[in-house]
């Protein structure tokens, strides 16, 4: 029992007693036992990425072949996806719907959330709570009349459609994650400025914006995660000319034809930059996506 | 003090407003038009395919979608679908939180392979599962159980919905352990410290301590899920197209059917209401919760 109950060996280090030796060797035991469990789960999770990863390096014939690590890498499907398909123009819709929609969310969303941190009112907190539910409308439910305005005005099919919808979409998010972080900046240093007769335009640029920059980048960098992987209405609303990657990937579900290097290939490209940012901030994520509920 | 408050309050109220004016604006926007369009839709007769049919329809869209088989079908196959990745990931996520919470060699590269699921764009996670992992006979699984001597399972035709709730699961399973393992954090190690000296073993101490501190989490988890589970598409879009049949047709792929394959625009807006009203009860539970949390 004494053994079970030391979780982990700094833990039961300094309740070692008359035990030591034995407690100290099953502990390494369980110790082992966890890492082994640890990383088998991490990486049986990781393994459909991992074996995407390989099969992009290898020729269509081995890419059907029985599953194998041991293969001899080829760059063929990267070229073939850039030449054939025009993978950069998917690619820079990507990144233009993902960063475009991200920088108007800020601006928008930057002003709002100041206020709402540093000059509440009884309505601010009703404010927000009205704005997260925004969020929960779903977007089948509105599919049909977007679908028919955009096609009314011609943004069907148009980077600039998207870029209203994902502004739209992502905005409470913004907002909701840029008002915790003000909030946690000290009032004292922007009432000092505003003492030494700075404007609200001044207090804006020169304190609050320098000072919540890693925020401000982490609040930018889940939109444009969110941005990036949103597959509804790209899906719904774009076909040849905007389609973002999310859309060009759908197009290697249709017929039997086995392209697996190649599909793998460009799902990597298109997923390499995503998966790292989100390695770097999920922490920060973590705040964004449950609106501050759990800490 | 009190003097400068009050004239404080005036100004602050009008900065306030011009500063929240266009994101305000913006999301009343967003909100109102489509939703109020959805809402009229709904009781029109509106069909892209047939112009001249138009007007006043009542409650007959309603009643066409609810005396349709394929709704009842498609709400039992989300509500299947709901269920089990909810059960999956919460289930999962909890335990993996706790496993990934020991301290263990490599700990931190460990996590974050085991959280970069989520990070993987839904049409590419389909697909590769779709493909790599579940095709009958080039597929990893395939292959796995060929050389354990069973035979392989056509997934997609054999186990349609299982085979997506797989897909989902695998895709939302981070999530939970990305949130219940920041949750984990807060745990106070003294409460555990203490537990442990009057004796409690490593499962007493999960059930009594570690559980009733993520209830909260839980639940944020289970709620945030809820509203994103009920309108899967991409992945049903791009591996069974709804199919075989109706195996694969959730709400969401229904409605999309109905606008977007058949143009029929009154009844998939009836659909779009439906899909309103039930992310709406959810919500509701989700907004008090954070609203209590906003208090403290």
């Amino acid at each position: 029992m004494t053994l079970l109950r030391s979780n982990t060996p700094a833990q039961a280090m300094p309740s070692a007693n008359a035990s030591a030796g034995a407690g100290r060797g099953a502990a390494s035991m369980k110790m082992l036992l966890i890492t082994v469990l640890g990383w088998t789960v991490a990486l049986v999770i990781f393994f459909p990425i991992l074996w995407m990863i390989l099969t992009g390096f290898k020729t269509e014939a081995a890419a059907i072949a029985d599953p194998s690590f041991i293969f001899s890498p080829t760059l063929e499907s990267y070229e073939a996806v850039q030449a054939r398909s025009g993978y950069a123009r998917f690619a820079l819709n990507s990144v233009a719907v993902a960063f475009g929609s991200t920088f108007l969310a800020l601006l928008i969303a930057i002003p709002s959330a100041y206020s709402m941190a540093f000059l509440p009112t009884r309505r601010t907190k009703g404010t927000l709570l009205w704005m997260l539910s925004t969020k929960m409308l779903p977007p089948v439910g509105v599919l049909v009349p977007i679908y028919l305005i955009f096609r009314d005005v011609g943004l069907l099919d148009t980077r600039t459609g998207l870029i209203i919808i994902y502004t739209l979409m992502n905005l409470p998010i913004v907002v909701w994650m840029l008002y915790t972080f003000f909030k946690d900046m000290p009032k004292d240093i922007l009432e000092a400025g505003r003492m030494d007769g700075a404007s609200t335009l001044q207090e804006v640029f020169f304190l609050l914006l320098p000072l919540t920059l890693p925020g401000i980048a982490s609040t930018g960098l889940l939109s444009v995660i969110l941005s990036w992987n949103e597959a509804f209405w790209s899906l719904n609303l774009t076909s040849s000319k905007a389609a973002p990657l999310t859309a060009y990937i759908a197009s290697f579900s249709s017929p039997e034809g086995l392209f697996w290097a190649k599909l793998s290939a460009a799902s990597t490209m298109a997923i390499a930059p995503i998966l790292i940012l989100g390695w770097m901030t999920q922490k920060q994520m973590v705040r964004g996506l449950t609106f501050g509920a759990v800490k | 003090m009190t003097k400068t408050r009050a004239s404080g309050r005036t100004v602050g109220g009008l900065r306030t407003l011009s500063l929240q004016a266009p994101a305000v604006t913006l999301l009343l926007l967003w909100m109102i038009i489509p939703l109020g369009m959805t809402i009229w839709f709904s009781f029109q007769y509106y069909n892209l395919l047939m112009p001249g049919m138009s007007g006043f329809a009542g409650v007959e869209n309603y009643e066409y979608l609810l005396t349709d088989p394929a709704l009842w079908k498609a709400m039992g196959n989300t509500l299947l679908l709901v269920g089990w990745v909810l059960a999956i990931t919460v289930v999962g996520g909890t335990l993996l939180a706790v496993l990934f919470q020991q301290d263990f060699a490599g700990r931190g590269i460990a996590r974050v392979l085991a959280i970069s699921p989520f990070f993987v764009m839904p049409t590419v996670s389909a697909l590769v599962w779709k493909n790599m992992m579940m095709h009958p006979s080039n597929g990893v699984l395939a292959w796995l159980a060929n050389s354990l001597g069973l035979p392989a399972v056509d997934w997609f035709s054999a186990l349609p919905l299982t085979s997506i709730v797989i897909i989902v699961a695998w895709q939302w399973l981070p999530f939970a352990l990305l949130i219940l393992l920041t949750a984990m954090q807060s745990l106070d190690e003294d409460q555990v410290e203490a537990a442990r000296m009057d004796g409690a073993g490593p499962i007493a101490i999960f059930f009594f301590i570690t559980l009733p501190h993520l209830k909260r989490a839980i639940s944020v988890v289970i709620m945030i899920e809820m509203i994103f589970l009920l309108t899967i598409f991409a992945e049903i879009f791009v591996t069974t197209s709804g199919g075989p049949g109706l195996a694969t047709t959730n709400l969401a792929y229904l409605i999309y059917m109905r606008a977007l394959l058949d143009f029929d625009v009154g009844v998939a807006s009836a659909g779009g209401v439906i899909a309103i009203i039930l992310a709406n009860i959810v919500a509701i539970f989700l907004v008090r919760m954070v609203a209590k949390n906003l208090e403290d």
